[in-house]
C-alpha cells in the first residue's frame, strides 16, 4: 500500500478558508521553503488510516499472547478518563493552582502504586520500561556515590533476564556479571554467592522470571545481595502475575520500575507512549528525579515534567475501577489462564519447565524441530494464518526454540480453548506437511519479510524521489 | 551438520586452528545453524588482548546477540575485516570465515577434538 506522502495531490485539502481580511504577512526567507506535508482531503486520510488498521493485528482484533508484553485488553473507560479536557488541555508550566486535579491524580496514583509495590516514593518521569530501569539503576549509583563507595563497579544480572537489564547496567557505567540459572529455572544460589563481593553495586531481577516461574529463594537472594553491600532492583515486567498478592518491597527489593502501559492497561506495542514509573524505599527517595510533586527535589531529571501524564491517568482509572479486590483478582486470573492454556497445549507441544507456572509459560520446541524440521519460527508464522498473534519467539535465550505465551486475564475460556486447538492443529500439520509451514503465513498481508536485509540495511525514513 | 576433522573445538562452539604459533578462531557450523542468519559481528582490534574463556566480541543474528568466547589467551594479530561487510560468510562458510588471528598464545581453554565435539553437539541437540 502507498504511504500517505505518495497519496498526496498538490492543492488538495480538507479546509475551506474564508477570504483573507487581514494584511498579508511576508515570511522571512528562511521560512519560505515548502514543508513537504502530504496534501489530502478528509476521506483520503480516513481511508488511509483505516487501511493501515486493517493490515495489523492488535489486541482489539484477536488473541495476542506475546510473552512478557502483557497484551491485555484495555478497558474503554480508561481511555475516556484520559480524554477528559481537564487532563488533555493543560500545560506543564501552568500555575499549580490551576491544575490541582491533575496533581491529585499523580498523588493518588503514587499512593496506590507504592501500596502495590511496597515502596515509599515514586517518580513518573521515565517514559517506558527500559527508561525506568535506567532511572532505577542511577538511584543505586547515586546511593553508593553519596556514601563515597567508589569500589562498586558491577551489577549482577541472571541469564534469564530481559535483554534490557544488562544494557541498562552498561549504560549506567557498570560491568555486567551474568549469573546462570539452576536447572529448575531459578537463580543458582551458589553462582550468585560466587559473583557477590565488595565490588557488587546491585542485582537486577525479574520475579516471576522470564520463564514464568516465581523464584522460591527470593528472600535468600535479596538477603545475600544486601549482605554484600549491594542493592536490589526489581524489573516490574512481570508484575501482572503477582500484583495485590506479594509486594517487591517485601521480597527485599530497594527500587523497582512498573510498566503502567502493560500492567495497568494502556494500549502499547506501537512505540508509545508508555510510563515506566520508578518506586523506591525511603532511604533512596532523596535521589529521585525532581517531579511535579516535589518542588524541592534536587535529583536527576530523566524526562521533562511528570512524564507521560495521560498514561498515569489511564493507570489510575484502571486501579479505581478494579479496586482493592479487583487488582489481586486480575493477577489470579492471569495465572489461572496461563496454567489452563499450558495444560491444554501440553498434549502437543512441551513446556520448558513442567510445573505450575505464573502468568506466562515457555514451550521448548527443540525436540519437535528435530522430529519434524519445523521450527519455532515456522509455528509462529503459521499462527498468523489462524488469526492469532504469535507468541514471543526465541526468548528467553536459555530455552532453545522457545515460544513464550502470556494469555493475560482478559481472555475468556473459549479463546484459550480455541488457541489450544490451533496449536494442536499445527502440531499435526507439522507431521504431515512441514513444507507448508516453512512458507507460512499464506493468508497474511505479507509473507516473510526479509529480516536479514531489514537488520543490515534498515530503511526507516521515506525520502521524496 | 559438518565438523572439520582438522580443527579443535570449544564447548561454546568456537573452532581453533593453530599454525606456527598463530591461532585462527571462528564459529562452528553447529553455532551458525543455531544462531540463524548473522547480521552483525562485533570484533576486537589488532593488538587487543584476549583471555581464554572470556568474550572477545559478539555476533548478532536475527534471533539474538551471542558472545564470542576466546579459546586461547594471547594478543590479536589480525581480525577478519571482510566480516564487517559480509557477516553472512559465517553462515555460508563457517570453517573458512575465521574471525580473529591470535599470537603470543599463553593459555588455552579445554579444547575438544572433532570426535569429542561431535559427541558434545549430539548431547546439546
Amino acid at each position: 500500500m502507498k504511504l500517505i506522502f505518495e497519496k498526496s495531490v498538490p492543492g488538495r485539502h480538507s479546509s475551506l478558508l474564508p477570504p483573507c481580511d487581514v494584511p498579508a504577512f511576508e515570511l522571512p526567507e528562511s521560512r519560505q521553503e515548502p514543508l513537504e506535508l502530504p496534501e489530502l482531503c478528509e476521506n483520503d486520510v480516513s481511508r488511509h488510516y483505516t487501511q493501515l488498521c486493517q493490515r495489523v493485528h492488535g489486541v482489539n482484533c484477536g488473541f495476542y499472547p506475546l510473552g512478557s508484553c502483557t497484551m491485555k485488553y484495555n478497558p474503554r473507560i480508561d481511555e475516556e478518563a484520559a480524554a477528559l479536557p481537564g487532563f488533555t488541555n493543560i500545560h506543564p508550566l501552568a500555575p499549580k493552582a490551576s491544575v490541582k486535579g491533575s496533581l491529585e491524580v499523580l498523588e493518588l496514583a503514587a499512593k496506590y502504586l507504592c501500596e502495590i509495590s511496597g515502596m515509599d516514593g515514586m517518580t513518573f518521569q521515565p517514559a517506558a520500561g527500559a527508561h525506568g530501569e535506567f532511572t532505577g539503576v542511577l538511584l543505586i549509583k547515586q546511593y553508593h556515590d553519596a556514601r563515597g563507595d567508589k569500589a562498586r563497579t558491577k551489577i549482577i544480572v541472571p541469564d534469564s533476564a530481559h535483554g534490557t537489564n544488562p544494557a541498562t547496567a552498561a549504560m549506567c557505567g557498570y560491568d555486567v556479571v551474568n549469573v546462570a540459572s539452576a536447572p529448575d529455572g531459578c537463580v543458582d544460589l551458589e553462582a550468585l554467592k560466587a559473583a557477590l563481593g565488595p565490588d557488587t553495586a546491585g542485582l537486577m531481577l525479574t520475579n516471576p522470571n522470564t520463564v514464568g516461574l516465581f523464584d522460591k529463594n527470593i528472600l535468600e537472594i535479596t538477603r545475600l545481595v544486601h549482605e554484600a553491600g549491594g542493592l536490589c532492583y526489581y524489573d516490574g515486567a512481570n508484575l501482572n502475575a503477582v500484583m495485590g498478592h506479594v509486594r517487591p518491597g517485601n521480597m527485599g527489593f530497594d527500587c523497582i520500575h512498573m510498566n503502567l502501559h502493560k500492567t495497568f492497561a494502556t494500549p502499547h506495542g506501537g512505540g508509545g507512549p508508555g510510563a515506566g514509573v520508578v518506586g523506591c524505599k525511603e532511604f533512596l527517595k532523596q535521589f529521585l528525579p525532581k517531579s511535579a510533586l516535589m518542588e524541592d527535589g534536587k535529583g536527576i531529571q530523566v524526562r521533562g515534567f511528570a512524564g507521560n501524564f495521560l498514561v498515569v491517568v489511564r493507570a489510575l482509572a484502571y486501579l479505581l475501577t478494579l479496586g482493592k479486590e479487583g487488582v489481586p483478582e486480575a493477577s489470579t486470573n492471569a495465572v489461572l489462564n496461563a496454567n489452563y492454556l499450558m495444560e491444554k497445549i501440553k498434549g502437543s507441544f512441551t513446556p520448558a519447565f513442567d510445573r505450575v507456572c505464573m502468568h506466562e509459560f515457555v514451550l521448548d520446541l527443540s525436540e519437535f524441530k528435530k522430529e519434524t524440521g519445523v521450527s519455532a519460527l515456522d509455528v509462529a508464522k503459521s499462527l498468523i494464518d489462524n488469526g492469532m498473534h504469535p507468541p514471543t519467539m526465541y526468548f528467553p535465550l536459555i530455552v532453545h526454540e522457545a515460544l513464550m505465551l502470556e494469555p493475560t486475564e482478559t481472555e475468556s475460556r473459549e479463546t484459550l480453548d480455541e488457541a489450544a486447538a490451533i496449536f494442536r492443529k499445527l502440531y499435526d500439520l507439522a507431521h504431515t506437511d512441514p513444507d507448508y509451514m516453512h512458507h507460512a503465513p499464506h493468508h497474511a498481508q505479507i509473507g516473510r519479510p526479509d529480516e536479514v536485509a531489514a537488520a543490515r540495511n534498515p530503511v526507516v525514513r521515506w525520502t521524496k524521489a | 551438520m559438518t565438523i572439520n576433522p582438522d580443527l579443535k573445538y570449544t564447548k561454546s562452539h568456537e573452532w581453533i586452528k593453530e599454525e606456527n604459533g598463530v591461532a585462527l578462531v571462528g564459529i562452528t557450523d553447529f553455532a551458525q545453524d543455531a544462531l540463524g542468519d548473522v547480521v552483525f559481528v562485533n570484533l576486537p582490534e589488532a593488538g587487543d588482548e584476549v583471555v581464554a574463556g572470556e568474550s572477545f566480541g559478539d555476533v548478532e543474528s536475527v534471533k539474538a546477540v551471542s558472545d564470542l568466547v576466546s579459546p586461547v589467551s594471547g594478543i590479536v594479530q589480525a581480525v577478519n575485516e571482510e566480516l564487517m561487510d559480509a557477516p553472512e560468510m559465517l553462515n555460508s562458510d563457517p570453517y573458512g570465515a575465521w574471525i580473529i588471528k591470535v599470537e603470543q598464545i599463553n593459555d588455552y581453554e579445554a579444547l575438544l577434538d572433532a570426535d569429542d565435539y561431535e559427541a558434545f553437539c549430539a548431547e546439546e541437540g
